[in-house]
């Protein structure tokens, strides 16, 4: 309980920290904010999106800046993130409409790619010096690759040369969307070729990080012991790998921010209506507010997943239940 | 270098040579380049030929020319990101694991919050209110970069430090006297150094990514060319989805060929620290001329060394194992 109640702080400090820079990072431009902002839209500004500027900003520019920080505060507390300059909305309700998507596109992949990644990199692990070993050069390659540009290179191939998959979009555009089987049909199938393009992009790191963990874990003496008493190789294997992921669950708490980062440019590429392409067109059309309220919405997201992996970690490992704090 | 026994396995030699390669084309990338690449006076969208070895842009831009010119700012952000990352995090990493107390509370607690903050989500807030012309000044831009990410290696350099600094040695330089700072630097810092070395490759491959990926969101100065600005136009002109192959993958190749060149190098760092892993370095070749088995044995650590004393490998304790 005590490790859950320090990972928790930290992740509440986390918060407030990204909290602070955004609220921060507008008022250490030099001159004035509201007139920077101003200054970097091209188009015509009218008083409403003045007042949206000066909402993002914490409430006027009155007072000093500790009092403008409480305002900002406060009004992230009541949910208030602004409201878009370019989209005349809420933020709040424009990121309700876009976070769905995102969280089921990176979830499942990630799944998916910690599942493969991990299984197969146990078996290389155990089959080390076979023809298989030959695989890491490539799962190397591919981990090196952006996600943005295998993404990019994946649609050209499958979706609009070999026609395999649907291109752009979620969901077929003749759908209205809802719980029926037809859309949620069409949902799985556009989210296929997303869903590969993340996967091949982060299962090599998972692939090559349990391989190592494997190969260390077959010289231990426990799987001596499990193989001179002849045990069945396949319950020799489960009992190494299963000591040999927990460093892997263990990082996953820091692998999610990478993934997460590089799956929002895959939205991008397929015009997936997520959070990743939004935030593209915010930043395109200098839609400060909105940028800034995906910003926490992102690291709230993160952090919350970093929570979970932590609570699986420590339910795996017993070792980390019984620790005694320092 | 010798001390340093970097295994010469063919995975370090390729990497080397691949890294080598992109670092000349970042110094002379500009001066060989056949075409200024914002030159617009060629026909729009041709084809590879020999005129233009990888076609020609929708403006009429030769790509060739744009991949040569683009490897020095890609490679320029990437190295000062990762050189200034990692000397923070040896600032960091060794100062909280040597000093210990408050001081290592404070550090770990920032490094871990920067561990948890997304990096690119927060490196896209911090760009985008970055002025114009600061976007297009490398410097700036690999500072920026640096900033989000230097707290892994601060972390793994902290760990190393904390089980140096009560050896022998170090103990005896603080009985003699020495002062902290060079204890921490010139006694600590040497044995730290294929750690330092793999942080150093992971953070320059995070910043090659980073960059890329800002330039791809057109968050960086479109006056400058790097291989994530081709990537921006590529994909603003819809490049990927008219069969323009030539266009967006030459700048892709290579960054996934510096990136690869870095993790090859890095699975050598891997080796020297980790011997266990150090027999999968050695190709099918080499392994039957040190008279090696093809597969690896259980319950057998090969170490090369140990082979090159005894040639064969079949000890006693191994028979009883596998028979």
């Amino acid at each position: 309980m005590r490790i859950i109640a320090r990972r928790l702080a930290l992740y509440a400090l986390t918060f407030w920290v990204a909290i602070t820079v955004n609220f921060l990072l507008p008022h250490f431009m030099p001159g004035n904010p509201l007139q920077t902002m101003i200054g970097k839209l091209q188009t015509e500004v009218t008083p409403q999106e003045i007042r949206a500027i000066i909402l993002s900003l914490g409430g006027g520019l009155k007072g000093s800046l500790m009092s403008q920080y409480f305002t900002y505060i406060g009004q992230l507390l009541h949910g208030n993130l602004g409201v878009s300059i370019t989209q005349s909305a809420t933020v709040s309700s424009i990121l309700i409409s876009h976070v769905p998507w995102t969280i089921g596109l990176i979830g499942v992949s990630t799944v998916i790619s910690f599942l493969v990644g991990t299984i197969s990199g146990a078996l290389l692990g155990w089959t080390r010096g076979s023809r298989l070993d030959s695989l890491i050069p490539t799962a190397t390659f591919f981990q090196a690759v952006p996600y943005f540009f295998l993404a990019t290179v994946v649609l050209l191939v499958f979706g609009s040369n070999l026609h395999w998959f649907p291109v752009l979009g979620a969901y077929s555009q003749n759908l209205i969307p809802g719980w029926h089987w037809p859309f949620v049909a069409s949902l799985l199938r556009y989210g296929e070729l997303p869903i590969l393009s993340i996967v091949l992009s982060s299962v090599a790191g998972w692939m090559l990080g349990m391989r190592n963990m494997m190969i260390t874990m077959v010289a231990e003496d426990f799987v001596l012991m499990a193989i001179a008493m002849g045990l069945p190789k396949r319950k020799v294997i489960w009992a190494a790998a299963r000591n040999a992921v927990l460093p892997s669950i263990a990082n996953l708490s820091l692998a999610i921010g990478l993934v997460v980062s590089g799956a929002l440019l895959v939205e991008l590429v397929f015009n997936y209506p997520g959070v990743g392409d939004l935030l593209l067109n915010a930043i395109q059309s200098q839609d400060y507010p909105l940028i800034q309220g995906i910003f926490l919405c992102i690291t709230l997201t993160v952090l919350a997943a970093n929570l979970l992996a932590d609570l699986v970690y420590l339910w795996l490992d017993p070792r980390t239940r019984t620790e005694v704090a320092p | 270098m010798k001390s340093l026994r970097i295994p010469r396995s063919p995975k370090v030699i390729l990497g080397l040579g691949i890294l080598g390669f992109f670092v000349i084309l970042m110094i002379i990338g500009p001066y060989i380049a056949p075409y200024s690449p914002d030159n617009t006076a060629f026909a729009a969208n041709l084809t590879p030929s020999a005129h233009h070895w990888f076609g020609t842009t929708s403006l009429g831009q030769d790509i060739f020319s744009q991949t040569l010119v683009g490897a020095r700012a890609t490679m320029v952000v990437a190295l000062v990101a990762g050189g200034v990352a990692t000397l923070l995090s040896i600032i960091v990493g060794i100062s909280a694991g040597y000093i210990g107390g408050f001081t290592d509370d404070g550090l770990t607690l920032t490094s871990n919050v920067f561990l948890a903050l997304p990096g690119l989500p927060l490196l896209i807030v911090i760009d985008s209110y970055l002025p114009v012309d600061d976007r297009s000044n490398s410097l700036v831009i690999g500072f920026v970069i640096a900033l989000t990410g230097w707290a892994w290696g601060a972390r793994v350099l902290r760990a190393q430090t904390m089980s140096l600094r009560n050896r022998d040695f170090v103990e005896s330089s603080r009985i003699i006297g020495e002062k902290r700072l060079r204890i921490m630097f010139s006694e600590i810092a040497p044995n730290l150094l294929p750690i330092l070395a793999s942080s150093l490759l992971f953070t320059i491959l995070y910043s090659i990514g980073a960059y890329v990926t800002l330039a791809y969101i057109g968050l960086t100065s479109t006056a400058v060319w790097n291989w994530g600005t081709m990537l921006f136009w590529a994909q603003a002109n819809n490049a990927p989805l008219s069969g323009e192959w030539y266009w967006f993958v030459p700048p892709g190749i290579c960054i996934a060929l510096v990136g690869t060149s870095l993790a090859l190098l890095n699975f050598g760092i891997d080796e020297f620290i980790n011997p266990r892993l150090r027999a999968g370095g050695l190709s099918g070749r080499q392994r039957r001329r040190l008279g090696m088995p093809r597969r690896q044995r259980l319950g057998l650590t090969p170490v090369v060394r140990s082979v090159t004393t005894a040639p064969r490998l079949t000890t006693p304790t191994q028979n009883q194992v596998t028979s």
